[in-house]
């Protein structure tokens, strides 16, 4: 564990372009706004390519994780980079689909 | 019909309670031995209904988020979600896919998963007095 991290929601990971941050605990309206800040703040200095977002620590998400979702797609878009998904579980992956993020962004499928 | 068991939960409505409301509806749901894509499901449908009351009914001031749970024999589960907030003046429109009054970061999608989720969704409200939003699911028993 990173003691350093003063954000245990979101661990963020910048190499070569692609900045990830890998998310954990339940997204809802609530505990969205901490994630936002902090993937914004790091987004907004390192203006990535691609910022991945791994949701597979995240057991469990409302539509408080589709404005989440397409908030970053807006915010990357002002420097033109791009957002994947990965690690959605099933549920997840139906809330994606339902809102249609597949339009705007990639989403890569679960290994295994 | 009459339910075979009920709850009733009430809490304030501070955001970080969204997390308590539907984690205490699933597990009261618990014993109709749902699986576990459909408790999913509900739990998301009360949240949106939940955060609808704590972001939009109780906008600009704090108050109490009133839920009922029913349970039926035939497996049917009624969830009530109740706030006495502001109410919402025209709910067509607000049920409408993407309409938003809570910013840009609010996607509008509340209702829409709400009824996804769900087999039905009543919302009944009246400006200045609150909003009801009764969410029903019937759940196949494992077998």
């Amino acid at each position: 564990m990173e003691r350093k991290e003063k954000n245990m929601s979101v661990q963020l990971n910048y190499k070569e372009g692609v900045l990830t941050a890998k998310l954990s605990g339940e997204i809802d309206h609530h505990s969205a706004r901490e994630m936002r800040e902090a993937i914004d703040d790091a987004a907004q200095k390192l203006k990535p390519y691609c910022l991945r977002l791994d949701f597979t620590e995240v057991p469990f998400m409302d539509s408080s994780g589709v404005g989440l979702i397409l908030g970053r797609v807006r915010l990357c878009g002002f420097w033109r980079g791009r957002v994947v998904l990965c690690g959605l579980s099933p549920s997840l992956g139906k809330m994606v689909e339902l809102a249609g993020i597949s339009s705007v962004a990639a989403i890569e499928r679960r290994a295994g | 019909m009459r339910p075979i068991n009920q709850a009733q939960i009430s809490f304030s409505s501070h955001s970080v309670n969204e997390g308590f409301g539907r984690a205490a509806v699933a597990a009261f749901l618990a014993q109709l031995d749902p699986t576990v894509a459909d408790l999913s499901d509900m739990r998301t449908a009360v949240s949106e209904a939940v955060t609808n009351a704590i972001v939009h009914g109780y906008r600009e001031q704090m108050g109490t988020v009133y839920i009922t749970v029913k349970i039926f024999e035939d497996g049917k589960a009624v969830v009530r979600v109740r706030d006495k907030g502001c109410g919402i003046p025209d709910v067509k429109q607000a049920m409408e896919p993407l309409f938003t009054t809570g910013g840009e970061e609010r996607a509008g999608l509340g209702f829409a998963v709400m009824q996804s989720f769900c087999d039905s969704v009543r919302v009944s409200s009246t400006p200045g007095r609150g909003t009801s939003v009764t969410l029903v699911k019937r759940f196949e028993p494992k077998t």
